[in-house]
């Protein structure tokens, strides 16, 4: 089978393995993009602006406070996090009724925003950003050579990704989350503050993006543009997976990680629209995505 | 009494005259660039400093001309570039400089063709734009595609690395890049073994990079460019590629993007150029001044800027007017000379041509200091650096 | 379902309650008229007709969505392609301006019917993001095939001759050329909405089930706005690609979809001279802030966010309102 498609099965399977590191990238954006959509019902453009946000903070900890790689794994997000509460409450929050676009136009404005000031004070060629000692260098599988920060970016991101399901599925806290979905006005009758929760919730989906941002950082240049192109695609893959279902997102978004490494060698030119091709297919045969609820 | 205060004011009269010929010209000059993309580094507000610079260095020495920069971001899109362009016409634009992506290049090229304007490139990168489709009214300055696919491609193959693999951004920078190098890895006994096209802009090169491991080529070619490059060149280097006992060729390569990268990732790295501002006192010296208002070191494309604006200031100098035709010709005519690129001329298809140098990035242990990167390997002289005149097909050469 | 439910409304659509012409219309399209042959000896021409271009553009996008209560994130493809084919007939087959708009037109009409037949079997959120994948396989159609002349476009397409007769080489007859197929494709936009299929059309956005029961083919009528605003949007790119002499791939990018919703956005959603404005705005900002360099991003990034908080109902919107007439 493999020479039937011209490429050799060392090949194979490290296409297999990149697919599944860079699925993982897909998973724990795209499982953020959901939680947001689900829960608040708005498209958030920010998200690609927000993850390289991430990566910058992680930058600046450690530029100007000498702050390192671990300690940026977790103030990072919180940060980003935070300022994403704070847009939340005072702008956001106030489209709640409104339609979709009206979402997506504000934080594609916001995303802007972001993009040009911090392109401004950095110029565009991207700030270095190094492994920790910890992970450098890298194993020899046999059939590649795989860096250890990779194996450790895609494990945690899984790790991540697979906690935030269990959150919002099985505790008590996931139960109010999906409740204040259904019904606002009734478990407001329960005495749940239902605005502080939603921002809560708007915090959190942006604190994943700023952590898969930091992750992010010593394998990409941090800098200004490194979200842009990435928001489309992540939000590809949530509608693929079924807008707010969050295993859908985790499954989806490995699936394309590994559809985009097997194009990458396939027909390489066509790796950044074959997203878009199974979009495509999948809204028409199934529409409200593959893990989705009917709508 | 009469007849001497006469003969005084005719006198006077023709004094004027004589110098009115540079000093009541108004000459404007913009600086049309990627303020805000992808290429505002490497051009960008740098590209209209170095423009000011010149105008500054020369009205300092002729005090004569009223020159005025203005300036323009183009968003690397054409239509924007087009509109941008015929507006400055129409306000008597003299010379549109730097200009950074192809289809904004290509645009303004086309547009100037009929005008009473020329087009200086130092950004752009097609070597189309002196060949068949080559413009009375356009000159190349700095570099372009031949000259880096050349330059790196023959350096490397002497070096040793005679099997290639390309890794090539899906655009025409990139294919063309691509089939000049290969070409010249072909005619002096080397091998391609394959290429791939990423799409553009591309963020993880993993796949690709094991791909290029695969195909077991000694040189890894990037035909990339800016961030695309910088991500490649990183991420080939977490993937071993070095210790696999194959080499990375950066074919365009600029200090900013090694600046971003450190010495650690980039060190070793060969390529052609036509700048550095460690060349000799000279460019010490420009990219000092440089450096003081824009913090950083120039790009060889800031340096062109610089030395285009200072050779067209002096042919409308020298002619008295900022007609179009009369002016190129002059500057055609005229050799250059400047302190960032030596002695050089523009010939008749509109290629500027000057030594050009094959570089090798330093190791971290060399290095002086922040932006001392470089080291000269060898320099290319002039006559071979571009691509021979009659190969153009240019239809003004012959 | 979701938090918003209680008070959304169904689309964007403005329902006015005249279903006739209304009267002052006619003395703004006479303003109008009157506005653009004075233009082009005041402003650039070549500025005009570009503000006129994405006017018609912004205009046919407002027919699907405020109107028919449709979002596409994918309409680059129908300008984009549209203005790529112009341009190939221009240039290659040697087609007079008005045969290569012609066939730039019917262009984007075909891929209007392949594209809206499949993506107006969705609905909401899921319609939009169909036609952003097919925009998207454009894109890609356009990168890959040789004819587009991938990042450097199809430059330096001859202006030609109208009708093999009349030299559209000087900016100044071109406007008046420009300025005629703009107006004319405005009217048949206004001539729609004002129809009796307009009003059905009014009907489906509201409620889609009622029309449904009371027997219209409600797909048949979403196709057909569809395919016309598809068209309307290909005869912009088409149109814009002679002004240009150049396509490029700009015209076919996802940020020239969403530049298309901005622009109607800010003039205004759902109004009938919302859309003329906002293109004017948008355009004249890319124009004379360009010298602003990299402020251009967060200046836009700014006016996106200011809309949507303080103005939602756009400029035309706000005006329409405060006058308490349809516009």
């Amino acid at each position: 089978m493999f020479e039937s498609l011209g490429i050799s099965p060392q090949v194979f399977f490290g296409q297999l393995m990149l697919g599944f590191i860079n699925g993982s990238f897909y998973a724990i954006l795209s499982l953020g993009l959901s939680i947001i959509f689900g829960l608040l019902n708005i498209i958030n453009f920010t998200h690609g602006a927000q993850y390289m946000l991430g990566a910058f903070v992680a930058w600046m900890l450690l530029a100007y406070l000498g702050i390192g790689y671990w300690w940026a794994l977790l103030l990072a997000p919180i940060i980003v996090g935070v300022l994403g509460m704070i847009v939340e409450r005072v702008l956001i929050s106030r489209l709640y009724h409104l339609d979709h676009l009206y979402g997506l136009l504000l934080t594609f404005g916001l995303a802007l925003i972001l993009q040009g000031v911090l392109r401004n004070a950095y110029g565009v060629s991207g700030l270095p950003y190094s492994v920790p000692p910890q992970l450098t260098g890298g194993q020899n599988l046999g059939f590649m050579y795989l860096p250890n920060y990779r194996m450790w970016a895609a494990i945690v991101a899984l790790a991540v990704c697979l906690a935030t399901w269990f959150l919002i599925e099985k505790t008590r806290l996931g139960g109010y989350l999906r409740a204040a979905n259904e019904d606002p006005v009734m478990l407001g009758a329960f005495g749940i503050n239902v605005p502080r929760m939603l921002t809560l919730t708007y915090g959190f989906g942006v604190a994943l993006a700023a952590f898969a941002g930091v992750l992010a950082a010593p394998i990409y240049s941090v800098n200004p543009n490194m979200g842009a192109d990435l928001i489309i695609i992540v939000f590809a893959v949530v509608v693929i997976g079924g807008m707010g279902s969050i295993l859908g997102s985790i499954f989806t978004g490995l699936g394309l990680g590994l559809v985009e490494g097997l194009t990458k060698v396939v027909y390489p030119e066509a790796s950044s629209v074959v997203i878009f091709v199974i979009m495509a297919i999948v809204l028409l045969i199934k529409p409200a995505g593959l893990f989705g609820r009917t709508v | 009494m009469k007849k001497t205060g006469f003969l005084l004011t005719s006198f006077a009269a023709l004094l004027t005259a004589a110098s009115a010929s540079a000093q009541d010209i108004p000459v404007k000059i913009g600086v049309l660039t990627d303020l805000s993309g992808v290429y505002a580094d490497a051009s960008g507000p740098g590209s209209v400093f170095a423009a000011e610079l010149a105008v500054e260095d020369f009205t300092r020495q002729s005090p004569g001309l009223n020159v005025e920069v203005i300036s323009a971001d183009h968003q690397n899109k054409g239509d924007v570039a087009s509109s941008i362009a015929r507006r400055w016409l129409d306000d008597d634009v003299n010379a549109i400089v730097d200009i950074a992506a192809s289809s904004t290049a290509f645009a303004v090229h086309e547009l100037l063709r009929d005008s009473n304007a020329l087009a200086l490139f130092s950004s752009a990168a097609s070597s189309g734009l002196t060949g068949e489709d080559c413009s009375p009214h356009s000159v190349h300055w700095t570099y372009d595609t031949w000259m880096l696919a050349h330059g790196t491609g023959r350096a490397v193959l002497e070096a040793g690395g005679d099997s290639w693999f390309f890794i090539a951004p899906d655009y025409t920078f990139g294919h063309t890049l691509v089939e000049q190098t290969s070409a010249v890895v072909q005619e002096n006994g080397g091998e391609v073994l394959g290429s791939v096209s990423h799409p553009f802009p591309g963020q993880d090169f993993s796949s690709f990079i094991l791909q290029a491991q695969a195909s077991g080529a000694k040189v890894i070619g990037l035909a990339n460019s800016g961030q695309d490059m910088i991500n490649a060149v990183r991420q080939a280097r977490e993937f071993g590629v070095t210790q696999g006992g194959q080499s990375i060729a950066a074919i365009m390569l600029n200090i900013h993007d090694v600046h971003s990268l450190g010495l650690e990732a980039s060190q070793g790295l060969l390529f052609a150029s036509v700048f550095d501002w460690n060349l000799n006192e000279g460019t010490r010296e420009w990219s000092a001044r440089f450096e003081e208002k824009m913090g950083t070191k120039p790009s060889m494309m800031q340096a062109g800027v610089y030395s285009a604006v200072l050779h067209y200031l002096k042919s409308v100098e020298a002619t008295g007017t900022t007609d179009a035709d009369t002016v190129v010709t002059n500057m055609k005519d005229t050799p250059t000379d400047d302190p960032l690129f030596g002695k050089g001329r523009i010939r008749a298809d509109g290629r500027k041509i000057h030594d050009a140098y094959l570089f090798k990035v330093k190791e971290p242990s060399a290095s002086e200091g922040p932006w001392d990167y470089f080291e000269v390997v060898s320099t290319i002289p002039a006559d071979l650096a571009f691509r021979p005149i009659e190969d153009g097909g240019c239809p003004l050469a012959q | 379902m979701s938090i918003m439910n209680e008070t959304k409304s169904a689309s964007f659509a403005v329902h006015d309650k005249q279903a006739s012409l209304p009267r002052h219309h006619a003395v703004i399209f006479i303003g109008l008229l009157a506005a653009g042959l004075i233009a082009p000896f005041l402003l650039a021409p070549i500025f005009v007709m570009k503000v006129l271009c994405f006017a018609l553009f912004a205009c046919a996008f407002n027919l699907l969505l405020g109107f028919g209560g449709l979002l596409s994130f994918g309409h680059a493809a129908f300008f984009g392609s549209a203005s790529y084919v112009s341009a190939h007939a221009a240039k290659v087959w040697g087609l007079t301006p008005e045969l290569a708009i012609l066939c730039g037109t019917l262009s984007a009409l075909v891929l209007g019917v392949v594209i809206g037949a499949l993506a107006i079997r969705r609905q909401g959120i899921y319609f939009a993001m169909v036609t952003l994948a097919f925009a998207q396989m454009v894109y890609f159609f356009s990168l890959q095939a040789g004819f587009t002349g991938g990042e450097d476009g199809i430059q330096a397409v001859p202006r030609g001759d109208l009708f093999g007769l009349l030299s559209l080489n000087s900016d100044l007859v071109l406007y008046f050329v420009v300025f005629a197929i703009t107006a004319a494709g405005m009217l048949l936009i206004y001539r729609i909405i004002y129809s009796p299929f307009g009003q059905v059309l009014k009907a489906i956005s509201m409620n889609e089930q009622r029309a449904v029961s009371l027997g219209y083919r409600v797909n048949r009528y979403k196709l057909t706005v569809f395919v016309l605003s598809a068209t309307l949007a290909g005869l912009a790119g088409a149109t814009k690609a002679i002004v240009f002499q150049l396509a490029s791939l700009t015209d076919v990018h996802w940020s020239m979809s969403g530049e298309v919703v901005l622009m109607t956005l800010i003039g205004g959603v759902g109004t009938v001279f919302g859309p003329i404005v906002g293109a004017a705005v948008i355009v004249t900002m890319q124009n004379y802030l360009a010298t602003f360099g990299a402020w251009v991003t967060i200046i836009q990034g700014v006016i996106f966010v200011f809309t949507v908080m303080l103005f939602r109902e756009g400029i035309v919107g706000v005006i329409s309102k405060a006058l308490k007439k349809p516009f």
